[in-house]
């Protein structure tokens, strides 16, 4: 990749995230695929960074790329990591599809000072649509799976998110919703617009 | 420091080892795990490409138990191809026009490096039995005096596949600021009990042959070729996976139309593993095979410090990469797995990936192109951080993406 197409590569969500991350910190990729972010990071941002991917292909081409990410399973490897190993550990696009995405986000902030978190919005107005109107499981760009072959087994809303937060005592230091044509908006005391208009959720976080 | 053709005492019927060939403890013996030393021994070993001017771009491969120093040219006995030309070679993953590769024979080893068929220097005759029993971090401690003897200080990576793989994890434990980058491939940080169980009846078989002669074969003009070659073909069902062996051979009979109601090689298998067999122990010898067998069963990196693989490797500096194969059952995933956790446990820079292959443990020496491109461009990334200019490319369609 030339850096001219690792700059155009990168989808807005991924850029937000970009943002969050502080240049020349130590940071975790959970779920990093095809390493699209990881590279950018590492690149642009000077990163010292790794990634863990379920998936063969995803870790194949990561490590192609000379990037340093294993092969691992989200729910059962974060444990082996040590307390505050990373600045950032950063969990996009995959919350959803963990089994226990509580568990997950504990480690998270163990492992990391900071956690940066991004999911599809379940509580998005066109999900309801779907599901109160239509009375089908929502498909969309966004969401392109059908309910019987979804990777996607534990959807939250931003508003569920928020609150799974407070229980757990984590401090959302920023949070910003995107819309369906990438436009960001700052979540703040907007919850129930946020949680009705924003496609998806990115959340910056902190233990206590 | 180093002469072409040294001389080796295996026996009348032995040419001399072509190659290098390094004495190494002659001031200070080298001290071994079990409290014997060894002083004035012999390592033969070979390099290709060249060294660069900040000796920066060193390569180590640690060849495996039945494995020598010729992983990039013709056998001097066999006249086979060398078992890792997939890899070492002119714009290969290991590109010897960019890189400066050394392998080195082990130490037990019979390819010129001092082992039980050298000449042990108190008596005059073989070593055989009495040679001392080795270690893999006795391996290691020679190689890294030939590294001391050859002027490098730092390697740029340490790789090998199996018993390699193990030096290659003993190299990043003992050695952490000599290694930038470690490689570790199909490999496993302790041998299980079933590992030690398979390297137990390739020593018996040995042992039973009446040729072995306790040990001293060599000075009776014996040769345990029989057990040696059972040894052999037993190892060599581990080095296979199922899948393969059936896609091979199946059923299919050799050169006949119908089983002979007797005990000749009547499958395609058999046939195969005894020429597996009769092959090997032409260029092997057998007490070798015991001791470097002895040596991976004694292997247990975390017993080393403390029953805790991570302490092995706490604040390791170096770059890791694990690589495993999906059909290797003889070191599965799950034991390359441990050492990957125990690295994430001290939050090192690893990466691990495990190769879908259907062709069981020998998959790291044959054409797995999926493999070569993972590790290359590990590589890659590595000389990119270690500040080595110049890139290297695979062939078009190799191509990392």
């Amino acid at each position: 990749m030339t850096p001219e197409s690792r700059r155009k590569a990168i989808r807005v969500d991924l850029q937000l995230i970009s943002d969050m991350i502080e240049p020349g910190s130590r940071v975790l990729d959970v779920g990093c695929g095809a390493g699209t972010l990881l590279d950018y990071l590492v690149h642009f941002k000077q990163v010292d960074g790794r990634g863990i991917e379920l998936s063969t292909e995803g870790v194949n081409a990561c490590v192609s790329a000379g990037l340093s990410v294993i092969q691992g399973d989200a729910d059962t490897d974060l444990k082996d990591y040590p307390d505050h190993a990373f600045d950032f550990v950063v969990l996009s696009q995959t919350l959803q599809a963990m089994h226990r995405p509580r568990e997950v986000l504990e480690h998270l902030l163990r492992i990391g000072r900071r956690a940066v978190v991004s999911f599809p919005n379940f509580g998005h107005w066109r999900v309801r649509w779907e599901l109160g109107v239509n009375g089908r499981m929502p498909v969309s760009e966004a969401l392109p799976y059908q309910w019987y072959d979804t990777p996607n087994i534990h959807f939250c809303t931003i508003k569920d998110f928020v609150v799974l937060c407070t229980e757990l005592g984590i401090t959302i230091e920023k949070s910003l919703s995107l819309d369906h044509k990438g436009g960001m908006r700052r979540i703040g005391n907007n919850l129930f617009f946020a949680n009705l208009f924003g496609g998806q959720g990115v959340f910056l976080l902190r233990k206590g | 420091m180093s002469t072409n053709g040294g001389k080796s005492s295996g026996g009348k019927d032995t040419p001399p080892t072509p190659g290098h060939q390094v004495i190494l403890g002659t001031k200070v013996p080298l001290r071994l795990d079990s409290g014997a030393e060894l002083s004035g021994f012999t390592v033969a070993y070979q390099t290709y490409g060249s060294l660069n001017a900040d000796r920066s771009n060193a390569i180590l491969v640690c060849h495996a138990l039945t494995g020598d120093q010729f992983l990039a040219d013709p056998h001097p006995m066999t006249g086979k191809d060398g078992w890792w030309e997939q890899i070492v070679g002119p714009g290969k993953v290991l590109d010897t026009e960019r890189y400066y590769v050394i392998c080195p024979n082990i130490l037990g080893g019979c390819m010129g490096t001092t082992g039980p068929k050298e000449i042990n220097p108190e008596t005059g005759k073989p070593w055989g039995l009495d040679f001392p029993v080795i270690t893999i971090s006795d391996m290691v401690r020679a190689q890294a005096l030939l590294l001391d003897e050859l002027g490098i200080e730092q390697l740029f990576l340490v790789t090998g596949g199996s018993m390699g793989g193990m030096q290659v994890l003993e190299w990043a434990s003992m050695y952490p600021e000599r290694v930038f980058a470690a490689l570790p491939i199909a490999t496993a940080s302790r041998h299980s009990a079933q590992n030690i169980a398979f390297h137990e009846v390739g020593r018996q078989a040995i042992m039973a042959d009446p040729d072995w002669c306790g040990g001293n074969y060599l000075a009776e003009g014996k040769r345990p070729h029989r057990g040696l070659a059972v040894a052999r073909m037993a190892a060599h069902i581990t080095y296979l996976s199922e899948q393969s062996l059936h896609l091979k051979f199946g059923r299919r009979l050799q050169n006949r139309k119908s089983v002979t109601y007797g005990f000749e090689a009547d499958f395609q298998v058999e046939s195969y593993l005894r020429h597996q067999g009769i092959t090997f122990v032409e260029r092997f010898d057998a007490n070798s095979y015991l001791y470097i067998t002895r040596a991976m069963d004694y292997f247990d990196l975390a017993d080393k410090h403390g029953g805790v693989l991570a302490n092995a490797f706490r604040n390791t500096p170096v770059r890791f990469c694990v690589i495993s194969f999906t059909s290797d059952w003889l070191y599965p995933t799950d034991e390359n797995r441990m050492i990957v956790h125990a690295l994430n446990a001290v939050a090192a820079n690893v990466s691990f990936a495990e190769i879908t292959s259907d062709k069981g443990h020998d998959a790291f020496l044959l054409d797995e192109p999926e493999f070569h491109r993972v590790i290359h461009g590990f590589i890659n990334g590595a000389a990119e951080h270690r500040g080595l200019v110049g890139s290297s490319a695979l062939a078009p369609g190799e191509r990392a993406p």
